[in-house]
């Protein structure tokens, strides 16, 4: 069952999510999703800009097998954050939701109290809700009980790239919360994504890292791999760690040694 | 008659409907989701979803975004 993610109804193979923001081009961005495997991707919600209507639709460009996931991005209150899930809703692509209420600009730090308010509101109106949070197990904790179909704990910053900061929160998670966790946010490389996926994230999100690589496409192909690498690390169960060396070639039997 | 278009302020003659001002501004209706004055028009409600003067609507869409 390696590579099976369960979100509220939903199933999906692959346990990387893929962000849509920040490409050169509709069509970078297109062939990156697909080298990444993934079968989700978030969106975000803005104004038509009404001097070019005609503009091409970034759904085009999603590939049809994908699932779409749109975003609360650049929300502030639990108020502004359910209107642009109806919204999204409304847009006709289904009820799951990204729910990201933001506390402060510059961290872009998710508002833990509208974040909560927002979770049980949008649970009762039926939607599916994955919600961004804080690495605060205990906010975890009451999330689930709103009835969150999963919980994504900030790695670092968004956009930073800084990787995982406290990678041990990952597992203080998976042991509090019944929904799948899945790190969003701050990624920075392959490496990173293994560490989350490797400390028992179900699943990581991704964006920047791919579409500010040099080459977005092979990030993306490296991503899928380190994805898939670190789940099955996390699944064999890693050897524990020895504060000294131990031999891994037998002690006995080298030549020149004396019998007694 | 006058409405608030994505926060612009806009005259527009013989627009009467979601559906008609949707034409009218060339937008297509597949790829977008519209409110009037806070309230959430439904996909299927464009046509039949009247709009009067001073009406601030707002007409959103899918973009990149993480």
């Amino acid at each position: 069952m390696s590579n099976v993610l369960r979100v509220g109804d939903y199933t999906f193979q692959s346990r990387l999510i893929v962000g849509t923001g920040k490409y050169q081009t509709h069509e970078i961005m297109r062939d990156a999703i697909q080298a990444s495997g993934t079968e989700l991707v978030t969106v975000a919600l803005r104004r038509v800009n009404l001097n070019n209507p005609g503009e091409p639709s970034l759904l085009d460009f999603i590939p049809k097998h994908t699932r779409i996931l749109p975003n609360t991005a650049g929300c502030y209150t639990a108020h502004e954050a359910i209107s642009v899930a109806r919204l999204a809703q409304a847009a006709g692509i289904g009820n799951l939701v990204k729910l990201e209420i933001i506390g402060d600009q510059d961290l872009l730090w998710p508002d833990p109290v509208e974040t909560l308010e927002a979770t049980k509101i949008l649970v009762r109106e039926g939607f599916t809700v994955m919600v961004y949070t804080t690495p605060d197990p205990v906010l975890a904790k009451y999330l689930d009980k709103a009835g969150a179909h999963a919980i994504m704990p900030l790695g670092s910053p968004i956009g930073s790239g800084q990787g995982v900061l406290d990678v041990g929160a990952v597992a203080w998670f998976k042991k509090r919360v019944s929904v799948p966790v899945i790190v969003d946010a701050g990624i920075g490389s392959p490496q990173d994504a293994c560490l989350a996926m490797e400390s028992g994230a179900d699943a990581v999100l991704i964006n920047t890292a791919i579409a500010q690589a040099q080459n977005p496409v092979l990030m993306a192909q490296a991503m899928k791999l380190a994805v898939e690498a670190g789940r099955l690390g996390f699944e064999a169960g890693r050897m524990p760690r020895r504060l000294e060396a131990a031999p891994s070639s037998p002690a006995a039997g080298m030549i020149g040694a004396t019998q007694k | 008659m006058r409405l608030i278009i994505n926060g612009e302020s806009r005259d527009l003659q013989d627009v009467r409907t979601v559906k008609e001002l949707l034409d009218v501004l060339g937008v297509d209706h597949q790829t977008v989701a519209v409110m009037i004055n806070g309230e959430i028009v439904g996909r299927g409600d464009f046509q039949k979803s009247a709009l009067e003067t001073q009406d601030a609507v707002e007409i959103v869409r899918f973009v990149g975004g993480g």
